[in-house]
């Protein structure tokens, strides 16, 4: 019990690394990246392929990070900006449509072979600590746990603190305004979106330390993301490193039931609290959007998060 | 308006008894892949009136292909007969996507996508945990077995092509009706339909039943045809992929377009199927790059191409009877 | 008009046309501000002046004629640069940034501002506050806590950061007590006295518009139907223009 505890949180770390990537997306572009799984895989794959070369696989990953941060940059200019005209019904279908692309890219590179990081990593791969009580942590776990929560700060901080950070943040609320007060939305954008592939490849390169990877695993990530942003509720990251914790912690202790509890676990919940917050909205006659807003504000995209003067 | 509707759905029945007649002149290799055509269209379509239509982007309509199939296997294990089995399983599929909508249309664009999805995942497993299915092996609809090959052939490929030919009808009837303008409507915008007194969440439920259960009959026909029901492949999110490349291709607000857009995929598999992920990473591209650059798909190109011509010759003619809407009613956006 | 006469124009319309869909809002306006003028838009609910200032600003797309800003034309330019070249908007519902505090919100708009001109020592937050002083207790307030009067001059204080040549405002006393008004338009008042900014307010009290201004257009279905100075300008003429008796200038 203790050690599913355990694991659901150590867990939980990585989740909120791949959701806060997801959420960033969405709070600047209102696009669900379909393919935010799959771009992971990539994040993932590219790491193995380095340390396959030879590379130290901690040189693989902070190579790795940044240029998926330009492909980023890259799909938004050239594939994302153009369908953002449209609407939201065509992001969506581009982002599947470059899902079924990368998914099935990757299985004709690198064939169906299960692949790890566990070899290049030698003896951190089950190296453990053991706490009082008997109880074992892997240290690779916390390790990832710990550089989850860094990363998650150190996002929130660049929002925070930064000139990019609040040009996100306005651009996020209102993009009308801030092009008002001369922020350039389509820069806006595509940093958006070169972190938020940035950190999927993050989450990539965590999860092949700790599991074995492969090509068409990236629809489950991309699902369980979009689980933990909404468990977390909170439009915060915080919010959101805490949904990943409790995704986690609901798949551990749904794996102790039964082999397809892991997965159940997880979507249960999730849909758990998406109905008990649809049933709230039901009750209260809102009709809001259940992604986490930070002032339960916004409805949707055409509906700045602003204030309108009194009529 | 009367001659305009009736006469494409008349044209349709025509063309639904001849094509009836020929398992009586083909031979059973052709019969198969016809079958195979017919579900992929009525797949099509499906999707194409949620997302053309409604505005619904599912990407979980595989649960009720799947599901409709697991009825029938359980029905059949209870003791019916085959057929009704397949039959009364769509009907069982349609009802659980009726219960269904009651939480998941109530979700907004990108949330709805994946919700859905989820929910396919979870109805996948928890099908998966029935003994009858056996987990990944899967099982079969043994008591097709009985039946005369030749004869289960041609009752699949007649479920497939009655099904389809009922679809096209149902959303002939459905669009043309005061609920397809309403869904129209919706699909453009539903905050400006619900100021309008358009009830959006009736209409919308209409249409999503009704695709659900188009899904479901083709999964039904699909394991008539197959008899093998394997959880992951017939619930899995492929057909999801597989059908949106089918209406964005074909032409998401046509009514003909996703049938083309089926027909195009039958022919790519069948003659590039062969190269297996790089076929369907193929299929993945061509669909980003006509929701790039083709949003209104091939029924858009021929329209754009039909306008093209009656502009040089006569004076130009209402778009009331265009077979797609124009690139600026698929914007969601409000102008300031 | 020759092109002397151009220079010294900050803002200009010619022959502008903006639509809604099918519906024409903005029917070949054209207009000119000189520098340091101060110019009144007027005109009933649905004609057209919010659609206009948000044409001029780049955040509305104008389907004909052109938009100058001192001499140079910007109609191609999106929102943003027109604002990095001096052309500030205070839009309609103020649009602050509601979860962010204020000083953020004046940031923003000072770290996106284009280049300051030669000789300029451009708006500071020090000296945005000491020109509407009553922002500085709010500075570390979120902005969706403020009162209707603080978020104008919140508004007001975060087009002033992005150093404009030209402010537009538009609906300046919506929503506002007496009071209120009052206080705005003694800032905007001390604006174009020490600070020589060009203003363009669209406003519906016309006794004020007409005491602020310097000059009034009067727009009506989207046409300009109006234009005078407005020292001297009978009041009912500028009424009669307002619900549709048209006068030449």
């Amino acid at each position: 019990m203790i050690d599913a505890l355990i694991q659901g949180t150590l867990l939980g770390g990585y989740y909120a690394v791949l959701a806060a990537g997801l959420s960033l997306m969405f709070g600047v572009m209102r696009i669900i990246n379909l393919a935010h799984g799959d771009l992971a895989m990539v994040g993932a794959f590219l790491v193995l392929w380095m340390v396959g070369l030879g590379w130290s696989p901690w040189l693989a990953v902070l190579v790795a990070v940044p240029t998926m941060g330009v492909v980023g940059m890259m799909l938004q200019q050239w594939v994302l900006a153009r369908t953002l005209r449209s609407g939201v019904l065509l992001p969506l279908l581009v982002t599947m449509g470059l899902g079924a692309l990368i998914q099935n890219g990757l299985y004709g590179v690198f064939g169906s072979e299960a692949r790890s990081l566990a070899d290049a990593l030698g003896e951190l791969s089950w190296a453990s600590w053991t706490l009082p009580g008997d109880i074992v942590v892997g240290q690779l776990p916390v390790m990832t746990l710990v550089l989850g929560v860094a990363v998650l700060a150190g996002l929130q901080g660049m929002l925070s603190w930064t000139r990019m950070g609040r040009s996100i943040r306005a651009a996020s609320s209102d993009p009308e305004a801030a092009a008002l007060c001369g922020v350039d939305a389509a820069s806006v954008h595509r940093a958006a979106a070169a972190i938020s592939v940035a950190l999927a490849a993050l989450a990539g390169a965590m999860l092949a330390t700790r599991a074995t990877i492969e090509p068409y695993a990236g629809p489950l990530l991309l699902i369980m993301a979009f689980e933990a942003v909404v468990i977390g509720g909170i439009g915060s990251l915080w919010g959101t490193l805490l949904g990943g914790i409790l995704l986690g912690l609901a798949q551990s202790f749904g794996a102790l039931v039964s082999p397809q509890g892991f997965q159940l676990g997880g979507h249960l919940l999730f849909l758990a609290v998406l109905g008990g917050r649809l049933w709230n909205q039901y009750r209260h006659g809102l009709g809001l959007s259940i992604w986490p807003t930070p002032r339960r504000t916004s409805t949707r995209a055409a509906a700045p998060k602003t204030l309108e003067a009194q009529p | 308006m009367n001659r305009p509707t009736h006469q494409p759905m008349v044209w349709m029945l025509v063309a639904a008894l001849a094509l009836a007649v020929l398992p009586f002149m083909l031979g059973a290799n052709a019969i198969d892949k016809l079958t195979t055509l017919f579900i992929f269209m009525l797949l099509a379509s499906t999707w194409g009136l949620l997302a053309g239509q409604a505005g619904l982007v599912s990407v979980g309509q595989q649960a009720f292909f799947g599901l409709g199939a697991y009825f029938a296997l359980r029905l059949v294990d209870g003791g019916w007969t085959a057929y009704p089995a397949l039959f009364a399983g769509a009907i069982g599929a349609a009802v659980v996507a009726w219960g269904l909508s009651f939480f998941v249309l109530r979700l907004k664009e990108g949330e709805f996508a994946i919700a859905t999805w989820v929910i396919a995942e979870v109805i996948r497993i928890g099908v998966m945990l029935d003994p009858i299915v056996q987990g990944e092996t899967g099982t079969s609809l043994i008591a097709l077995n009985a039946v005369e090959p030749e004869l289960r052939r041609n009752i699949g490929f007649w479920m497939a092509l009655g099904s389809l030919t009922f679809m096209l009808a149902m959303t002939a009837w459905l669009l043309r009706s005061a609920v397809g303008t309403a869904t129209r409507a919706i699909g453009e915008d539903d905050e400006a339909a619900a100021s309008l007194g358009v009830r959006v969440t009736p209409t919308r439920r209409w249409v999503y039943v009704l695709a659900s259960f188009g899904a479901a009959l083709a999964g039904v026909a699909w394991l008539a045809s197959a008899i093998t029901f394997l959880p992951r492949t017939n619930f899995g999110v492929q057909w999801s992929v597989l059908m949106l490349f089918m209406a964005l291709v074909g032409g998401l607000r046509s009514q003909w377009g996703p049938l083309v857009g089926a027909l195009l995929l039958f022919v790519l598999q069948e003659s590039l199927g062969h190269l297996g992920a790089w076929y369907l990473a193929g299929l993945g591209a061509v669909a980003m790059v006509f929701a790039i650059w083709l949003p209104r798909g091939l029924a858009g190109l021929w329209d754009d191409w039909r306008a093209r011509q009656s502009t040089a010759t006569a004076p130009p003619a209402p778009t009331a009877v265009s077979s797609s809407t124009s690139i600026n009613t698929l914007s969601r956006s409000s102008t300031p | 008009m020759n092109p002397n006469e151009s220079k010294s124009l900050l803002l200009e319309a010619r022959n502008l046309s903006a639509s809604h869909g099918q519906l024409v809002a903005v029917r070949e306006v054209s207009l000119q501000l000189k520098a340091g003028e101060t110019v009144a838009l007027v005109g009933s609910n649905g004609a057209g002046k919010t659609t206009l200032l948000r044409t001029l600003a780049g955040v509305h797309t104008a389907h004909g004629g052109s938009v100058w800003l001192q001499g140079a034309e910007v109609t191609a330019q999106p929102a943003h640069r027109r604002v990095q070249q001096g052309l500030a908007l205070v839009p309609e519902g103020r649009r602050l940034f509601a979860d962010m505090t204020v000083r953020e919100n004046l940031l923003i708009a000072q770290e996106h501002r284009g280049r300051l001109r030669d000789g300029d020592a451009g708006w500071s937050i020090e000296r945005v506050v000491q020109a509407l002083p009553a922002l500085a207790p709010l500075m570390n307030r979120p902005a969706g806590a403020l009162s209707g009067g603080q978020r104008q001059a919140a508004a007001i204080a975060r087009a002033l950061m992005t150093n404009p040549t030209v402010l537009l405002i538009d609906e300046v006393s919506l929503g506002l007590s007496p009071r209120a008004v009052d206080d705005v338009y003694r800032h905007l008042e001390e604006l174009r006295r020490e600070a020589g900014t060009t203003l363009l307010l669209v406003e519906q009290d016309l006794g004020r518009a007409m005491a602020f201004a310097d000059r009034v257009l009067c727009l009506r279905e989207g046409r300009i139907v109006l234009s005078a100075a407005a020292a001297g300008l009978d009041r009912n003429l500028v009424t009669e223009a307002y619900f549709g008796v048209e006068h030449a200038t």
